[in-house]
């Protein structure tokens, strides 16, 4: 993956910087050391590392104002960051630039339950959001896998999703309002407990641009009451095509389960391997779980297994108990995890129209054998947001690069049947040479349009989502002005 | 002008010298008036791909809406958001199109739970002001690459590109769906009911309070949906809640409809006297700020979070209302009162930097609209 050059002028100017940000922040808030730089030099797509110039850690709205001025007058890039889970490299760093990371902005600043909403400093976990209002039995929707750890920030920056956005929505639909700081240091606010923009969706067009616009540092989040109970089932089918006819059969029906969650059988095998969750040996499986009292939720699954009945299914499972439906969840949860205990893998994103599911399925199956490599298939079916996990091994020479090819392979053919790069896990620098796959130039030349607004000196987030062609022009012009 | 495709609109506007007024039904003249001539988009009409498996519809932008709703019922399915049908209100005739709705972000009573116009965009293709065909997302139902501008389209009233065409997430109609009514409520009383109830698990799809008109007390309706039993047994539940009352529960169908689709489109205002305003707000600060409106007439939507104010014709709502969180939008008064008073809700400074670069970046010739969403 391609970089560009650090600017020589920012390195050799590294004293007088990170003295400028110790003036704006306390002392424990900087971070220059180069060995401690160190823990900012990746986030979850570990393949790719570089520490940064300095790291700063505010703790307020006005610090990461003064962070940003300082920033902007010196012409350092800067690299916002959550938690660092991105799976697509949303927050590398790049040798010149200062990582402001959100950590510490973490406070829950109102929650009102009449309203149905909850205000955060964006550095809060995204389970956390939740744990602040679930003993009033509410709870925030969007749940990323990685929601134990993840930042509210990450999830505005990626637009994330989770296993139960086919009924909640992603993170843009969940998202009523910010406190943004722009690169000057300008704050501003948009939305708030209303809903809907009075004028353009500025916060719509926010969601999900990385961190190339601001750095969001509040956000007013819309909260809901839990439902009475929930409950999955669990079906195996001997043919992915089968399985693919099920979930398009159930959407049809009028039924709206919360998730429906496909594993293939590569999958399957890795995870009771791992997890012993008890998991039918079959070629497809899925895991619907529905909502509501438990006589609503009987009505909803004897409609969904009877549909499923119609699919010659090899097991269907019903949860009895809370216990059984943990076990049912528990191999789909534990996927990721087990796919890592017999492998390196990387993990892809691309979203696909649902009625292409079998013909795409069988193709990267295909491809699976012309590279060599293994794919095992987990991902959220209701939404054709798909997660084909291709297993590779680091330490062996060109692994890594066989890995990648495949991969964008598998991606190109996302876009080639009707869908896209991503669903939820963003461009980042992992796709960003692949947006012009999915877009034509004009496409991409109004997106860098945008940030031409809001960043004129394209310092937030560098090298990210843009091919590096298509933004050369900007960055070079940006470079010659400072 | 009415181009035939969309290589044909993007060469008129390449090739444009004066501002257009970009026009799909010609049913929601909302907005400051615009000088220039007459854009249609009717000839760029028709449905490109409908799979009801997929809960995924694309259609030009341009299409009529009875058309795209005719689609959807054949399945089974339906636009969740409810586009309000602004023809009652607005005195106008003619034939709504998908792209009107799009462009206005017009969504209903169901916006409160199920999300608005722009929470079901999937895709855009639009011609911007220089002449540029663009598209953005595209037909799945999660899409994070590169940057939204499905959203920013959405509610752009025509300002930043003409839409071309757009794809939409549809959802089944439900089996049926009942209302609840409680009767006498003041606003602030009703907003709380309606606050209880948006915070019950049990689904509400629809909270709205009609103010006494003085042929009666006031109406406080709730609106669940869902298979049959399901629906029985949460709006009794609900009821329960409210046991301090006597709650009727509407269950005909057709009455049902009617009632919500009469909230949908503000009947009770048209063909009233004056202008109609709606201010969208923090639900619980409803009935503070409708009172500072001195209104002739109220209604509250989405739980008190959305108020249609009807006042004396000129009326400036926004002095009345004084500062607050939301935005006020004049929605139904004459063209004076439209070039008197700004139609959309000004803007603090720095936000309307962004929107005026953002606008400037799209269209910057000034052609599409200009003026029109002006604070």
């Amino acid at each position: 993956m391609q970089m560009p050059e650090p600017n020589p002028s920012i390195l050799s100017r590294k004293a007088r910087i990170v003295e400028k940000l110790r003036s704006v922040l306390p002392e424990d808030a900087v971070i220059s050391d180069e060995a401690e730089t160190r823990a900012y030099e990746c986030d979850a797509l570990t393949a790719y590392r570089c520490p940064p110039l300095a790291a700063v850690l505010p703790a307020s709205t006005k610090e990461v104002s003064d962070v940003l001025r300082v920033c902007f007058e010196e012409g350092v890039p800067v690299v916002p960051r959550g938690s660092g889970t991105s799976l697509a490299g949303g927050a590398l760093p790049t040798a010149d630039s200062v990582i402001l990371g959100v950590a510490r902005m973490n406070e829950v600043l109102e929650t009102d339950y009449a309203n149905r909403i909850i205000r955060v400093q964006t550095g809060r976990t995204n389970l956390s959001v939740t744990g602040a209002v679930e003993e009033n039995d509410f709870f925030y929707a969007p749940d990323p896998s990685s929601q134990l750890a993840c930042a509210i920030a990450g999830n505005i920056a990626m637009n994330s999703g989770g296993a139960h956005c086919l009924k909640y929505g992603v993170t843009t639909n969940n998202l009523m309002g910010v406190t943004m700081v722009q690169m000057d240091g300008t704050v501003v606010e948009i939305g708030g407990g209303h809903l809907d923009a009075g004028g353009l969706d500025l916060l719509g067009l926010i969601c999900g641009s990385e961190g190339q616009l601001g750095v969001v540092t509040e956000a007013t989040l819309r909260i809901l009451r839990k439902p009475e109970g929930a409950r999955p089932v669990l079906m195996g089918f001997d043919a992915n095509e089968v399985a693919g006819a099920c979930v398009s059969d159930i959407i049809k029906a009028g039924v709206l389960p919360v998730a429906i969650e496909f594993m293939d059988r590569p999958c399957i095998e890795a995870t009771e391997a791992f997890a012993k969750a008890g998991y039918p040996m079959c070629e497809a499986l899925l895991i619907v779980e529905v909502e509501g009292s438990d006589a609503e939720i009987d009505e909803q699954l004897a409609l969904i297994l009877e549909i499923a009945r119609r699919h010659n299914p090899v097991e269907l499972r019903e949860a009895r108990d809370a216990d059984e439906a943990g076990r049912i969840w528990l191999g789909r949860k534990s996927a990721f995890g087990a796919m890592g205990q017999i492998n390196d893998y990387m993990c892809l994103d691309g979203t696909i129209p649902i009625s292409e599911l079998p013909f795409v399925l069988r193709r990267i199956g295909e491809m699976s054998q012309e590279y060599g490599l293994d794919v095992a298939n987990v991902f959220h079916a209701g939404d054709g947001n798909m997660h084909p996990l291709i297993l590779f091994d680091a330490n062996k020479e060109g692994d890594l690069e066989l890995c990648e090819q495949f991969g964008a392979d598998i991606l190109r053919l996302c876009v080639e049947v009707g869908g896209c790069l991503t669903g939820e896990h963003g461009v980042g620098i992992e796709k960003r040479d692949l947006m012009v796959d999915q877009y034509a130039p004009e496409d991409l030349e109004v997106q860098m349009a945008v940030k031409d607004v809001f960043d004129p000196r394209w310092l937030l987030n560098p090298a990210k989502v843009f091919p590096l062609a298509a933004s050369e022009a900007r960055r070079a012009m940006a470079l010659a002005a400072e | 002008m009415r181009p035939e495709s969309e290589a044909d609109l993007a060469e008129i506007i390449a090739a444009a010298k004066a501002p257009f007024h970009i026009r799909g039904g010609g049913t929601r003249g909302i907005g400051r008036p615009v000088a220039g001539e007459v854009l249609e988009t009717g000839a760029l009409s028709g449905i490109t791909l409908y799979e009801p498996g997929a809960l995924t519809l694309v259609a030009q932008a341009g299409t009529p809406l009875a058309e795209i709703e005719a689609a959807l019922q054949a399945e089974g399915q339906r636009l969740a958001f409810e586009p309000m049908d602004h023809r009652g209100l607005l005195g106008t005739t003619g034939a709504p199109t998908l792209g009107g709705v799009v462009a206005g972000n017009v969504s209903g009573p169901r916006r409160v739970q199920a999300g608005a116009c722009r929470d079901f965009m999937l895709g855009v293709r639009f011609v911007d002001g220089a002449g540029r065909v663009v598209k953005n997302g595209g037909r799945v139902m999660k899409n994070v690459t590169g940057y939204d501008l499905v959203k920013l389209m959405t509610g752009s009233w025509g300002t930043l590109g003409v839409l071309t065409e757009v794809s939409l997430k549809v959802l089944p109609t439900p089996e049926t769906a009942a209302s609840l009514v409680i009767r006498g409520l003041s606003a602030q009383d009703a907003v709380g009911a309606m606050a209880r109830a948006m915070g019950s698990p049990f689904e509400v799809t629809g909270a709205a309070h009609l103010p006494s008109g003085g042929d009666g007390p006031s109406e406080t309706v709730l609106r669940i949906e869902g298979f049959e039993t399901s629906v029985h047994y949460r709006a009794n539940r609900l009821r329960d809640m409210f046991a301090e009352h006597d709650v009727p529960i509407e269950s005909d169908p057709d009455h049902v409809a009617a009632r919500w689709s009469a909230i949908r489109d503000v009947q009770a205002m048209t063909g009233q006297p004056g202008d109609v305003w709606r201010i969208s707000c923090t639900p619980s600060e409803g009935p503070a700020l409708a009172a500072r409106l001195d209104a002739q007439q109220l209604l509250f939507d989405w739980a008190g979070g959305l108020i249609w104010a009807r006042v004396p014709e000129g009326t400036d709502a926004r002095a009345r209302l004084g500062a607050f969180g939301g935005h006020a939008t004049l929605v139904q008064g004459s063209e004076a009162t439209r070039a008197a008073l700004p139609v959309f809700q000004p803007e603090p400074a720095p936000l309307a930097a962004l929107t005026d670069g953002v606008r400037a970046q799209f269209d910057p010739r000034g052609l599409l609209n200009p003026g029109l969403m002006a604070g």
